[in-house]
């Protein structure tokens, strides 16, 4: 809710003393209400015009932070609903299942699994972040042994599904220093769940039967003083888990209902029991929708690839473009021998234009220069993409001395720089590839042929 | 105090649209709230799922599919067993074949195909180009004469042929036309706009804003979903609101994650598994961006993905 630099001023000391820097205090209140400067910077605001004021500059979803360390990560805090409005800030976590219901052998095979995906997209690291340790009814192992062999994978945030406080207590007793996340607080013990997890000092799930008694629920913990928790959207169906998603989400956003403003764990494991191909498609969907935690009952290859390039392309800032790290990337078994093509290094135009050459089973090295960046017409008009960049790239990278092919395809849509790229990099031969990456295939099959 | 969820219902709706004719005929749009929010009004027309085969038969694909048409001597053989798979609403047949860049097949030859596939299946067709645009203008214009009466998609228009493919489908022939764009909300518009200006009905185009694989860019076809239906229901623009089919399975069964061997890469593991995942998770998104159709191949996805839609209806 923006708040009017008037609305500011009616509260300030009206005293025009300059401390803050500026020349009255109508001139610090309007620029606190552009965000430009912190309420702080005057200390003669008074204790209840700093109470409302900050009440009233609070965004509106709630920054929360779980894990110690290099695995503390930050769920919610997003101020839109939809990417191209701003950019969303905090990337879904996706969590595998264990349950002290399931025996020694499966137990054992989950958590050495979660941590077998684990790999690098695009500079960002990609793994299943969480572990989500249920109790079940049928236990048939200890629970806090449980956690412990859980807390055990390295660099993991644990997610203790537990609704007993007593079992609460000890389990938190193992792990609360990784801060892990208490979900277990529902209309029957949250007195009892908010008083063990206040003391361990973690974040607090909240689960309820519908959208109305988990809103009621998540008040009466504001009430008591509360306010480090997550909602879990339930596993009575999709179609219910979906609408507390979206509609929790649109409240505190839209609407500026605070009391909805958590992140939101979904439990794609129990929505989807034993049907990992709808898991996956859960997974998806809630990634795209409002899911901050989404747990699945294990994480492969198979559902990873699709699910973290998914996420990777949700959660970029739209005005940042992806890049990847320029360089040589070698492709279908390329070596010093092969022909050398070279593109800008905006990450889809290497997803394209390397996807394609993949296709065409020629071997060769695809050479991506640093163009800031941008895709290949951006990047030539900004000056980033010329014959001299590409020239000094070649000449910093060695790209001589590591290759022994002297044939090198240039982008169609830069054909211009053909003249001028001969006489920088003499001895190469200098070749105008097609205009579209679709059209390599063909190109490079003629040019075999 | 109970929750108090405002609804995001609109006033205006997207189109509802009739595809194929007879007992299996199937309606999409009609709705007036985001995908899947039947919390803020219901929705009338579950988005549909189709199911591709192309003039190639099984000659392009992967093992993984090749066993569930086991048996199939021919395409029509493939389009008869396709139509019975769980979970399927309508056939796409992609003329992949017609490419001059590729197999080169003749537009006499592809178009006797559809006719007999047309013949020997009841559910709703849509008919693939093969992406050539000066192909696709003489082939779709003859693939609309060649379905008459069927009430088919014909996917699709770009800005470079629509005249021809347009002027068959959508007026002589009264198919239905689709319009393919790529992933940007303007040229969407200005496609249909255009169309519209030549004659065809806006109540019986859908839209192709474009595709990709989860991972590849997804974000550009996220935004435009979003934005097109944005505009298309909060401030009732009539030119976008064709309802939006999206071509999944020829975009993903293309990318690496999807068709790289268990043995080139060993840790990524299984590559069927990998394959249908890349399908069901794309599907997914598409769908929760606004999509009212999607078209994929593996059976196992299709079933994943119908299943998927009822569960959120």
């Amino acid at each position: 809710m923006a708040l009017k630099g008037l609305d500011i001023f009616k509260l300030s000391p009206k005293k025009n003393c300059k401390e803050c820097g500026c020349p009255t205090c109508m001139a610090f209140s309007m620029k606190v209400a552009s965000g430009a400067m912190e309420l702080s910077k005057c200390p003669y605001f008074s204790e209840d015009a700093l109470a409302s004021l900050s009440e009233a500059t609070a965004p509106p979803m709630k920054t929360i932070k779980v894990g110690t360390g290099d695995a503390e990560m930050s769920l919610g805090g997003e101020t839109v609903l939809f990417r191209h409005e701003k950019t969303f800030v905090s990337k879904t976590r996706y969590a595998v299942a264990v349950c002290d219901c399931m025996d020694d052998a499966a137990i054992e095979e989950r958590l050495s699994g979660a941590a077998k995906v684990d790999y690098e997209r695009i500079g960002e690291r990609m793994y299943a972040e969480m572990i989500y340790v249920n109790h079940g009814e049928e236990a048939k192992t200890d629970y806090v042994e449980l956690v412990k062999k859980a807390a055990a994978v390295e660099g993991r945030v644990l997610i203790l599904g537990v609704k007993d406080a007593e079992l609460a207590k000890a389990a938190l007793a193992v792990c609360k220093d990784s801060k892990p996340i208490l979900n277990g607080a529902d209309a029957s013990n949250y007195e009892a769940m908010n008083a063990v997890a206040t003391e361990a000092g973690v974040v607090l799930g909240v689960s309820g039967k519908d959208a109305n008694e988990i809103y009621d629920t998540v008040a009466a913990l504001e009430k008591l003083g509360n306010k480090n928790l997550v909602i879990d959207c339930g596993t009575s169906s999709v179609k219910e888990a979906y609408a507390i998603a979206v509609q929790f989400r649109r409240a505190a956003i839209k609407d500026g209902d605070r009391t909805c403003g958590y992140p939101t764990i979904v439990n794609a494991a129990v929505l989807a029991h034993g049907d990992k191909h709808m898991q996956a498609a859960l997974a998806s969907l809630f990634t795209m929708k409002y899911g901050s935690i989404v747990v699945v009952e294990q994480m492969d290859y198979a559902t990873a690839l699709p699910l973290y390039g998914l996420r990777q392309n949700i959660f970029t800032d739209p005005q940042k473009p992806m890049k990847v790290e320029p360089g040589i990337y070698p492709i279908n078994g390329g070596d010093e021998n092969s022909i050398c093509l070279t593109t800008v290094d905006f990450a889809l135009t290497y997803f394209v234009v390397s996807g394609e050459l993949e296709r065409s089973g020629v071997p060769c090295n695809l050479i991506i220069n640093d163009a800031g960046g941008l895709s290949v017409l951006t990047s030539w008009a900004a000056g980033k993409f010329s014959s001299s960049s590409i020239a000094k790239f070649f000449e910093e990278q060695d790209i001589a001395g590591k290759i022994k092919n002297r044939k090198l395809v240039l982008p169609g849509k830069v054909a211009v720089l053909k003249g001028d790229l001969e006489a920088k990099m003499p001895g190469w031969e200098i070749i105008v590839g097609p205009k579209e990456a679709v059209q390599l295939v063909k190109f490079l099959k003629d040019m075999q042929g | 105090m109970p929750f108090n969820a405002k609804s995001g219902k609109f006033s205006a709706s997207i189109n509802t649209v009739e595809i194929g004719c007879g007992d299996k005929k199937i309606t999409i749009g009609g709705e007036n709230v985001l995908p899947f929010y039947t919390f803020d009004a219901p929705v009338e027309n579950a988005p549909k799922v189709g199911v591709e085969i192309t003039d190639f038969g099984l000659e392009n694909e992967p093992e993984c599919i090749k066993k569930y048409y086991e048996g199939c001597e021919t395409v029509v053989d493939m389009a008869k067993k396709a139509a019975s798979f769980e979970g399927v609403d309508f056939l796409s047949f992609r003329m992949e074949g017609g490419d001059p860049n590729g197999a080169n097949k003749s537009t006499d030859e592809l178009i006797a195909m559809l006719k007999e596939i047309a013949a020997a299946v009841d559910i709703p067709l849509v008919v693939c180009g093969c992406k050539h645009v000066e192909k696709d203008a003489e082939l779709l214009a003859k693939a609309a004469e060649a379905v008459e009466g069927k009430n088919a998609v014909i996917l699709a228009a770009r800005e470079e042929n629509y005249k021809n493919v347009g002027a068959a489908a959508g007026l002589a022939y009264k198919q239905l036309v689709g319009a393919e764009s790529s992933v940007d909300i303007n040229l969407a518009k200005q496609l249909n706009v255009l169309l519209t200006q030549l004659g065809v009905d806006g109540k019986s185009i859908l839209m192709n804003v474009g595709s990709a694989s989860a991972g590849y860019g997804f974000e550009y076809v996220v935004s435009t979903m979003d934005r097109v239906k944005a505009a298309a229901l909060s401030q009732g623009d009539t030119t976008l609101q064709m309802p939006i089919i999206t071509p999944v399975a020829s975009e993903t069964w293309g990318v690496k994650e999807a068709v790289a061997s268990e043995a080139d890469m060993p840790e990524w593991g299984n590559q069927e598994e990998r394959g249908i995942d890349m399908e069901v998770e794309t599907a997914a998104a598409v769908l929760a961006a606004g999509s009212n159709a999607v078209i994929l191949k593996h059976p196992e996805s299709i079933k994943t993905i119908s299943k998927m839609i009822k569960e959120l209806m």
